[in-house]
C-alpha cells in the first residue's frame, strides 16, 4: 500500500510537471505569434501586399492625326494576333497541327510555341502568329468550337491609310529604343510605339496621353484573380494638321516621275501650310510591322534620301527666285525701279568677267524688265551698289537664313551670308566678286523651299512676317483664326511691294519676255505669278563657255541644273503661295514652273482656306 | 464483447453517459467547429469539397468517442497488447503494400477506406505502455531491466515509421513514450543519459537521413536561403501570419491562403489561415481551448484511481499537445516543416478519427475513474 502512495505521488508530481512544461510551450507559441503577429506585422504586411499585388499598365490609345478637313491621316487600328494557352488546348502540338490546316503557321513558329510552352507556366499565352488577314480571323473563329485554348487577341497598331502621301509631315512610329527610355514606365512596355519623326515626334507626348493602370489580385502562380482598382489613363490628343490630304495626294502624284523634288504650298494669310511633298518618300507603315535590317538599310544608304523631308531640310542655292529679295533691297535702299542697265550678256567686275544667263544679253533694262526677264547683269549691278549686308539684312526680314521652327523635326535654316559670317566661318574677307554671285542666287546662300515660299507668301501678302505652321487644332480645338495683319510687318512699303508683285505677275503672264510664261494657268481668275530659279550645281568653266553651254538634257542627271521656281495665286488678291524645287531637273521655268501652275491651280479648285463660298469650290472639277 | 462490456454490472449505461464530463466534449466540439469554420473559407467560403465531409467524419468520430469512453477501461487493458500487435502488424503491411502518398508510404487501403497506421499507433503504444506500467510497482520501474520490455514496445514501431519514411511520426512516438516513461516514475538521471547519448549519435543519424529531410532541416535553420524552394512554405507561412496582425484580416478574406501563396491551407497549414483571417486573437483563442483540454486532460489523470487510467490520460493528453506544438511551431517557423495536422481542425479522416478515439479513452479514464484494477491479472478478477 505505501509503495502505491509514492508511486501515486511520483505520478502526482511528474503530470503536474509535465502539464505545466505543456501550457509553458503554448505559452511560448503565443509568444512568437505576438512577435509575428504585432512586433514584425508591418514587415509582413508589406510583403503580404507585395505578393498579392502587382500593378499592370493600360497603354493609353494613341491621338488620332487629321487633316484639315478631319480626315483621318494616322489611326490606330487594330490587329490580330494567334495565341495559344497550353492549359486549355491540352497538346498543343496537336492543336498546332489542326491550325495549321486552317491558317498558314510556318514550321519554324510552331517549333517556338512549343519551346515556349514548355518553359512557361500553363495559362501564359502564347503567341503564335501577328497580324493575322481578317479572312484568317474569321476561319479561326468558325472553328472556334474545336480550338480550346486557342483565343485572336486585338491589339492596337499604327496605321497611315495614304501611305506614302504625307510620310515626311506625319513621320513614323517604331519600338522605344534604349535610348529614349526616359522613366515613363509605359515606354517599357512590349510593343509600345513611339514617334520617331515627323508630327509623330514632335508631338509624341501629347499624342502618347496617359497611361492608365490596373491593379489586380494575382495569386502564387501569377494567375490574376480579379481587378481591385483601375485608372483610367488619358488617350492621347487628337491633332488636326493644316495639310489637305487631297492637295497632298494631289502634289504626291504631280511629282512622282520626278526623282528628288520638293514642294510647298501654304497659306499667304496666316502661315498655314496646305500641302508639303518630299521625293522620294518611304511607307511609314512599314516601320511599324517592324522592318528587317536590310530593309531598314536600303532606305538609309539611298542617296535619294527617301528618309529626308526636302523641304524642310533640303538647303539649295535658290538661283534666280534670291532677285526678288535683291529687288526688294535694292527698291527699299532707295533704288529708283526705272534705273536702267545695258546688259551686254556679261559684266566684267575687278579681273572676272560675270555672265548673264543670255549669252547675248537683254540689251536695255530697267528693273521690272530684269525681274521679269531674270537678267542676271542687272542685279550685278544691284548687288555692287548695295552691297552683301544690306541684301543679306532684308532676305533674313524676308524669312531666309534662319529656321522658322515649323512644328517638324530637322528643320535646317539655309545660309544667307553676310561679310562678318564668312569672316568667322571661313576665315577671309569678303570679296566684292562674291556679292555679285550671291545676288543671283548663287555661292553661299541657300534656302529651303519651305522658307522660299514663307518669302513670296510675305512679299504678295501686304509685307507680313507669316510664319509657317502645320497643326490648325490640338485635341479639336481651333486656335484663333489668323489674318496677315495679325503678324508683325515687316517694314517695307506698299509701293515697293507692289512693284515686285507687278514684276513676278510678268515673269508668268507677260508673253514678251516672262520667263515662265509657258507655266500660266490660263484661268483668268485663278492665274498665278512667280519667280523662276535655276541653280547651278556646279561652276562653268572658261572652256565651256567658250565651246557653248551644252543643254541640260545632254548633261549626266548629277550634273544638271537645279530647277527652282516660287509662285502665288491668285494674282488678284494672292492667297496662295508655292515653292517647287526639282533637284538637277534642268531650267526652273521648264522644269519646276509647270509643276507650281498645276499645283497652284488645284489649291485654287479645291480652296482649302476657302475664300469662296465652299459649295462652288468643290463642284468644279 | 462490446456489449458484455458496455452491460458492465458496475455500472449502467445512463449512468456511464451521466459520468461523461460534458464540458470536455463542449470544448471538443468548439474546436471542431472553427476546423468546419476554416475549411469553408478554405474553401473560399464553401462546404464543398471540405468542411461538409469533415463534419461527416466528426460526427461519426464522435459516435466512436462516446463508445469507446462507455466501453469497460478494463476492456481497453485486457486488449492494450492485442491492439498494439494489431497496428504493428499494419505498420508492416505498409511496408509491403502500402501506397506512396506525398512522397511517403503512409497510406493503407481496404477497399474505399484508407487508413494510415502510423496515426492508430501512437495511441496503440500509449495503451500498451499504460497497461506494461500498471504491472509495475515504483521499485521496479527502477530496474533497467524492467525497462527493455517498453523500450520495444517505443522502438518497434519508431523503427518502421522511420522506414517510411516519416521523420515527424517517429519523433512524436518517441517523445509520447518519453512523456510516459517519465510519469511513470523512471529517474531522471536515465533521460539524461539517454540525452547525451541521442545528441551524440545526431551525426550518425544525420547520414541516415534523406535528403529531403536533411533539407528540411537546413531551410528549416534559414528559410531565407531558399525563398522560391523548400524555405517557400515556411516564408509565406509566416508571411501569411504576420499580416494577419491582431484581429486579423477577417473570415474568408485571407489574401495570403486565397491567392495559393500559401501551401496545404486546408491540412497542414490551416492554423496559418486562421491566424491569418483572425489575426493573434483568433490564434490564442485557440490555444486556449487547446489548453483547456489538456488541464481536463491532467485533471482527469490525476482523478482516476487506477494506474492504467492515469497513465493513460495523461499520455493521451500529451499527445494531443504534441500534435498541437508540432502543427502551430511548424506553421510559424519555430521547428522545421514535419507534416503534423492540427487536431480536430486539419481536414483528414485518419487524423480526425484518431484523435477522437484518443479522446474517447480519455473520457473512458474519467467514466471509470473510480473502477479499481489490480496490479496483477489475478487480483482484477476477470
Amino acid at each position: 500500500m505505501k509503495q502505491d502512495q509514492t508511486q501515486d505521488k511520483v505520478f502526482n508530481r511528474r503530470a503536474a510537471i509535465l502539464a505545466a512544461g505543456q501550457l509553458t510551450v503554448f505559452a511560448g507559441l503565443s509568444a512568437r505569434m505576438y512577435y509575428l503577429q504585432v512586433l514584425e506585422a508591418d514587415r509582413y504586411r508589406v510583403l503580404a501586399e507585395e505578393n498579392r499585388i502587382s500593378l499592370r499598365l493600360l497603354p493609353p490609345p494613341r491621338g488620332e492625326i487629321l487633316d484639315r478637313e478631319n480626315r483621318s491621316l494616322a489611326v490606330n487600328v487594330q490587329t490580330y494576333r494567334l495565341v495559344i494557352v497550353p492549359e486549355q488546348a491540352k497538346n498543343v502540338s496537336e492543336m498546332l497541327t489542326r491550325l495549321s490546316q486552317l491558317v498558314e503557321v510556318s514550321a519554324h513558329d510552331r517549333r517556338r510555341v512549343r519551346r515556349e510552352a514548355k518553359r512557361r507556366r500553363a495559362f501564359v499565352p502564347i503567341t503564335v502568329r501577328e497580324n493575322l488577314s481578317w479572312e484568317e480571323v474569321s476561319r479561326i473563329e468558325v472553328n472556334a468550337p474545336d480550338l480550346p485554348g486557342i483565343t485572336i487577341d486585338v491589339a492596337q497598331s499604327r496605321h497611315y491609310p495614304f501611305r506614302h502621301t504625307a510620310a515626311h509631315i506625319l513621320g513614323y512610329v517604331a519600338a522605344v529604343s534604349e535610348k529614349e527610355l526616359s522613366g515613363d514606365p509605359v515606354l517599357e512596355l512590349p510593343g509600345f510605339r513611339i514617334g520617331k519623326d515627323g508630327i509623330e515626334r514632335r508631338y509624341d507626348l501629347e499624342l502618347r496621353g496617359r497611361a492608365g493602370n490596373t491593379e489586380v489580385e494575382v495569386n502564387a502562380l501569377g494567375r490574376v484573380i480579379r481587378e481591385i482598382n483601375r485608372q483610367e489613363g488619358q488617350p492621347g490628343l487628337k491633332i488636326s494638321l493644316t495639310i489637305d490630304i487631297e492637295l497632298q495626294k494631289f502634289i504626291a502624284k504631280r511629282v512622282s516621275h520626278e526623282r528628288r523634288a520638293a514642294v510647298v504650298v501654304m497659306d499667304t494669310q496666316n502661315g498655314e501650310i496646305l500641302g508639303m511633298v518630299s521625293r522620294p518618300g518611304f511607307d511609314p507603315n512599314a516601320f511599324n510591322k517592324g522592318m528587317t535590317v536590310g530593309e531598314w538599310k536600303k532606305l538609309t544608304s539611298n542617296p535619294d534620301r527617301p528618309l529626308t523631308n526636302k523641304a524642310i531640310a533640303g538647303q539649295y542655292a535658290p538661283g534666280s527666285v534670291f532677285k526678288i529679295v535683291v529687288a526688294m533691297a535694292a527698291l527699299e535702299g532707295g533704288i529708283r525701279p526705272n534705273m536702267s542697265v545695258e546688259c551686254e550678256g556679261v559684266l566684267e567686275y575687278g579681273n572676272e568677267l560675270f555672265h548673264c544667263w543670255r549669252k547675248d544679253g537683254h540689251g536695255h533694262v530697267d528693273l521690272l524688265d530684269a525681274i521679269r526677264e531674270s537678267c542676271d547683269v542687272y542685279f550685278y549691278e544691284l548687288a555692287q551698289k548695295l552691297g552683301i549686308d544690306r541684301i543679306a539684312k532684308m532676305a533674313v526680314r524676308m524669312g531666309l537664313g534662319e529656321v522658322l521652327n515649323l512644328e517638324l523635326p530637322g528643320e535646317r535654316p539655309g545660309l544667307i551670308p553676310t561679310k562678318k559670317w564668312k569672316r568667322k566661318a571661313l576665315r577671309a574677307a569678303w570679296l566684292g566678286g562674291e556679292s555679285l554671285v550671291n545676288a543671283i542666287g548663287q555661292g553661299y546662300v541657300l534656302a529651303t523651299p519651305l522658307q522660299m515660299a514663307v518669302m513670296t507668301a510675305r512679299v504678295v501678302n501686304g509685307g507680313y512676317a507669316v510664319i509657317p505652321r502645320l497643326t490648325k487644332a490640338l485635341d479639336g480645338e481651333d486656335g484663333p483664326a489668323q489674318k496677315a495683319t495679325d503678324f508683325p510687318s515687316l517694314g517695307i512699303s506698299q509701293r515697293s511691294l507692289k512693284l515686285v508683285r507687278q514684276a513676278l505677275e510678268e515673269v508668268v503672264n507677260n508673253p514678251v519676255g516672262g520667263t515662265a510664261y509657258r507655266a500660266r494657268i490660263t484661268e483668268p481668275a485663278w492665274q498665278m505669278g512667280g519667280k523662276t530659279g535655276t541653280s547651278q550645281v556646279r561652276r562653268i568653266t572658261l572652256q565651256e563657255r567658250e565651246v557653248g553651254l551644252r543643254k541640260n538634257a545632254e548633261r549626266p542627271w548629277r550634273e544638271r541644273d537645279h530647277a527652282l521656281f516660287v509662285g502665288y495665286a491668285p494674282v488678284s488678291s494672292p492667297r496662295y503661295a508655292c515653292a517647287v524645287v526639282v533637284e538637277h531637273g534642268g531650267g526652273g521655268a521648264k522644269a519646276a514652273a509647270p509643276i507650281a501652275r498645276d499645283v497652284l491651280r488645284e489649291t485654287q479648285r479645291l480652296d482649302p482656306s476657302g475664300t469662296r463660298p465652299k459649295k462652288l469650290a468643290r463642284k468644279e472639277t | 464483447m462490446i456489449r458484455s462490456s458496455l452491460t458492465n454490472p458496475d455500472m449502467r449505461l445512463g449512468e456511464k453517459l451521466w459520468q461523461i464530463n460534458w464540458t470536455m466534449v463542449f470544448l471538443i466540439v468548439a474546436v471542431a467547429f472553427i476546423g468546419f469554420a476554416m475549411l469553408y473559407s478554405a474553401a473560399k467560403g464553401s462546404f464543398d469539397p471540405w468542411a461538409s465531409r469533415q463534419m461527416v467524419r466528426f460526427v461519426a468520430g464522435l459516435f466512436l468517442m462516446f463508445v469507446i469512453a462507455m466501453m469497460d477501461i478494463r476492456f481497453w487493458m485486457r486488449h492494450a497488447y492485442f491492439i498494439y500487435a494489431t497496428g504493428l502488424a499494419l505498420l508492416g503491411a505498409v511496408e509491403l503494400a502500402g501506397s506512396v502518398g506525398m512522397g511517403a508510404q503512409r497510406w493503407l487501403e481496404f477497399g474505399v477506406l484508407r487508413i494510415q497506421p502510423s496515426e492508430m499507433m501512437k495511441i496503440a503504444v500509449i495503451l500498451a505502455l499504460a497497461r506494461h506500467f500498471h504491472a509495475l510497482t515504483i521499485e521496479d520501474v527502477g530496474r533497467p531491466l524492467y525497462l527493455l520490455v517498453p523500450l520495444f514496445i517505443t522502438l518497434a514501431p519508431v523503427a518502421l515509421v522511420l522506414r517510411q519514411p516519416d521523420l515527424g511520426t517517429a519523433v512524436m512516438i518517441v517523445l509520447g513514450a518519453g512523456a510516459m516513461f517519465f510519469i511513470a516514475g523512471v529517474r531522471v538521471w536515465k533521460f539524461v543519459v539517454v540525452l547525451v547519448l541521442g545528441l551524440a549519435s545526431v551525426p550518425v543519424i544525420w547520414n541516415f537521413l534523406h535528403t529531403y529531410q536533411r533539407k528540411r532541416i537546413l531551410t528549416f535553420l534559414n528559410p531565407e536561403s531558399d525563398p522560391l524552394g523548400a524555405g517557400y512554405h515556411i516564408l509565406q507561412s509566416k508571411i501569411a501570419l504576420g499580416s494577419g496582425s491582431i484581429f486579423g484580416k477577417g473570415f474568408i478574406n485571407g489574401s495570403q491562403s486565397h491567392l495559393e501563396f500559401l501551401p496545404e491551407r486546408h491540412t497542414d497549414f490551416i492554423f496559418t489561415m486562421l491566424a491569418e483571417e483572425f489575426g493573434l486573437v483568433g490564434g490564442v483563442m485557440v490555444l486556449l481551448l487547446y489548453s483547456f483540454l489538456l488541464i481536463y486532460g491532467l485533471a482527469i489523470a490525476l482523478r482516476s484511481r487506477n494506474q492504467f487510467g492515469r497513465l493513460l490520460a495523461m499520455g493521451l493528453t500529451t499527445n494531443l499537445f504534441l500534435y498541437v506544438f508540432a502543427n502551430v511551431a511548424m506553421v510559424m517557423g519555430v521547428i522545421p516543416v514535419v507534416g503534423v495536422p492540427l487536431p480536430l481542425i486539419s481536414y483528414g479522416g485518419t487524423a480526425m478519427i484518431s484523435i477522437l478515439i484518443g479522446f474517447g479513452l480519455v473520457m473512458n479514464v474519467y467514466v471509470h475513474r473510480d473502477v479499481r484494477i489490480g496490479r496483477h491479472w489475478s487480483e482484477t478478477g476477470v
